[in-house]
């Protein structure tokens, strides 16, 4: 138990599945309730897609784990229900400083842009997430969560996967259109489908501590490399809520995992840290190592996989939960198209072609970090020690000092659902980015654009009278909303970042991202990007 | 901009005498810790991204 938090056990409950013994077909079945999969199903249920989660524990998250939320995962939460509360519990920073022996090398700010609702950053424990997702999902009559819940077995149909599952009350059988593995980065699923999953393994192990004080440190991101108290390895000290501290040291491959755990060795690092006798309480301990790696396809059959089931990244620039976060988002909508049969089954094969592209993004960026904090020889730990020791006094070294390059969305730009571009524009939009968002006003009261674009399609048109409120391709229809008249641009922002004129037309995906855009309103045009969105 | 490798150096003695002077007094670590400065700082000068390619593949011994 921790000082700061008390967990949650969730109670086992059998089935009427495993009561009957007659296995039942579910549209959707998550497995793994860790943040990825909570996200799934309430991303579904958002949509309208009853699922049902299965995890093999009744309880969240041990330990702090996963502690920074980039604003477009913050997004993502506030769209299915819970990103408020993460913003009003968790803690917002902007500020990173990077040490280089005992001094400070230079510190960046994050700057965030005035005008989004979400903050660059917050820092969150894990388990408050998972806690507050939980309670969003006891609140779906949506989803079935089911805890004690583990699977053992998985066969594959053309139309359906089958699970064998094991409750304290045996094994059954259960059956699924489609399977969600979030199962964490040792996936059992990945294993049952035989599938590959490389990249770079790093000889280095890292100890993570949270702890417990009252400081009067600001809530900045402080990173060490080299510093007087741990000599030749690398430091992190990191605010979360309720005075909880997320510490993090390097400790090299030779460290004993088991001795370099134990508080009396912990205890000593901490104070040389710190460098005072302030008072502090351990509350969690962890050894880690990491590897930066992508499963080779994010879909055998009817079994999907996202979040660290299908990759993973080194801590450093906080894109693990991040990332996986962004794999729900591109999934749900498609999922729910494709069992509505208004979608063909090719969209669901573009969820690999969206997020494993994404995936080598981050992976790109994480090994970068990871070859700067750890070089792999003394003349790579020289070039690093020389942009440190250049950055102090030397402009130029600055962006090269690479301490975790923050998780930020990977556009998906060259997307086959993209319609590219026939006019000019200019700014950060383009098919395949996520929409930014700005302050929009109507009915006499302020909000935010992200807010009001709605879960499906939708076709946003800058003041003009559109000549249909409506653009359908088959089942699938784009709901039409007009800046001016539907809502205001209340401080301009939103057609600065959409370089928009009287007439500029987006088609935006339900997973708030951009389809395509135009100058005028054609109807015919917005029907072909459609149609080309949803892989039809 | 293409990788200049005609001579370019006016008093290209004087400048290679001003560079092993600089490290006349250092240990091999220290020197070694300024040439990693010294490429980093010129690097950033000549800043061209095709013209540090066509740099590095030469000093790493292979055919341009």
């Amino acid at each position: 138990m921790l000082k700061t938090y008390q967990f949650p056990q969730f109670p086992y409950v059998q089935s009427d599945e495993q009561k009957s013994g007659r296995p039942q077909r579910h549209p959707v079945i998550v497995v793994g309730a860790g943040p990825i999969g909570l996200a799934m199903a309430l991303d579904l249920a958002s949509r309208g897609i009853r699922c049902t989660v299965l995890d093999d524990n009744n309880t969240v998250s041990v330990g702090s784990r996963a502690v920074c939320y980039a604003k477009r995962p913050l997004e993502i939460l506030d769209r299915i229900g819970v990103g408020e509360r993460c913003v009003a519990k968790g803690v917002s920073w902007k500020v990173g400083k990077v040490f280089f022996r005992d001094r400070l090398s230079y510190q960046f700010d994050l700057l965030p842009e005035a005008g989004h609702k979400m903050p660059a950053m917050i820092n969150l424990q894990q388990y408050y997430l998972e806690e507050y997702m939980v309670e969003a999902i006891m609140a779906s009559p949506l989803v079935d969560l089911r805890w004690n819940h583990k699977v053992t077995g998985l066969g594959q149909a053309d139309d359906h996967a089958v699970l064998t599952v094991e409750t304290p009350d045996g094994v059954f059988m259960t059956e699924a259109d489609w399977v969600i593995a979030c199962d964490g980065a040792n996936s059992t699923l990945r294993s049952m489908v035989g599938a590959q999953f490389t990249g770079h393994f790093f000889q280095d192990r890292f100890l993570i501590a949270d702890i417990v004080m009252k400081a009067e440190f600001p809530a900045e991101r402080w990173f060490w490399f080299d510093p007087p108290f741990h000599r030749n390895q690398s430091a992190l000290l990191h605010k979360q809520s309720d005075d909880v501290w997320r510490l993090d040291f390097q400790l090299g491959w030779d460290a004993d995992p088991v001795e370099e755990k134990k508080p009396e060795r912990v205890i000593p690092r901490i104070k040389a840290m710190l460098g005072d006798e302030r008072d502090f309480e351990l509350e969690w301990v962890s050894i880690y190592q990491f590897a930066c790696r992508r499963i080779d396809n994010f879909r055998y059959g009817r079994v999907l996989f996202a979040g660290d089931a299908a990759h993973q990244v080194s801590p450093f620039g906080a894109r693990g939960a991040n990332t996986g976060f962004q794999d729900t988002d591109n999934l749900a909508w498609k999922l729910k198209l494709v069992l509505a049969g208004d979608a063909p089954e090719q969209l669901i094969d573009s969820y690999h072609e969206e997020r494993a592209f994404a995936a080598d993004d981050n992976l790109l960026n994480s090994t970068r970090s990871t070859d700067f904090i750890t070089p792999k020889s003394p003349t790579s730990r020289r070039f690093r020690d020389a942009v440190l020791d250049l950055a102090e006094s030397q402009a130029f070294a600055r962006p090269l000092v690479n301490s975790g390059r923050l998780s930020s969305p990977t556009p998906y730009l060259k997307s086959s659902l993209n319609t590219p571009d026939s006019e000019p524009f200019s700014g950060r939009m383009k098919p395949g980015t996520n929409c930014d968002d700005a302050p929009v006003r109507s009915a006499g009261k302020d909000g935010w654009f992200l807010n009001r674009i709605g879960d499906g399609f939708g076709v946003l048109l800058f003041g003009e009278t559109p000549p249909v409120e409506e653009v359908a391709h088959g089942g699938v229809s784009a709901k039409v909303l007009v800046v001016g008249r539907d809502f205001a641009d209340s401080e301009g922002l939103l057609s600065r970042r959409y370089d928009a004129r009287p007439g500029t037309t987006y088609l935006i995906r339900p997973d708030q991202h951009v389809a395509a855009r135009w100058r005028s309103f054609d109807i015919g045009k917005i029907r072909a990007a459609l149609a080309r969105a949803i892989a039809a | 901009m293409p990788l200049n490798t005609r001579p370019n150096i006016p008093d290209h003695d004087d400048f290679y005498q001003e560079l092993i002077d600089s490290q006349r007094d250092m240990s091999e670590a220290q020197a070694e810790m300024m040439n990693a400065r010294l490429i980093l700082l010129l690097a950033n000068h000549i800043g061209d991204r095709e013209t540090l390619r066509e740099a590095i593949r030469l000093a790493g011994g292979k055919a341009s």
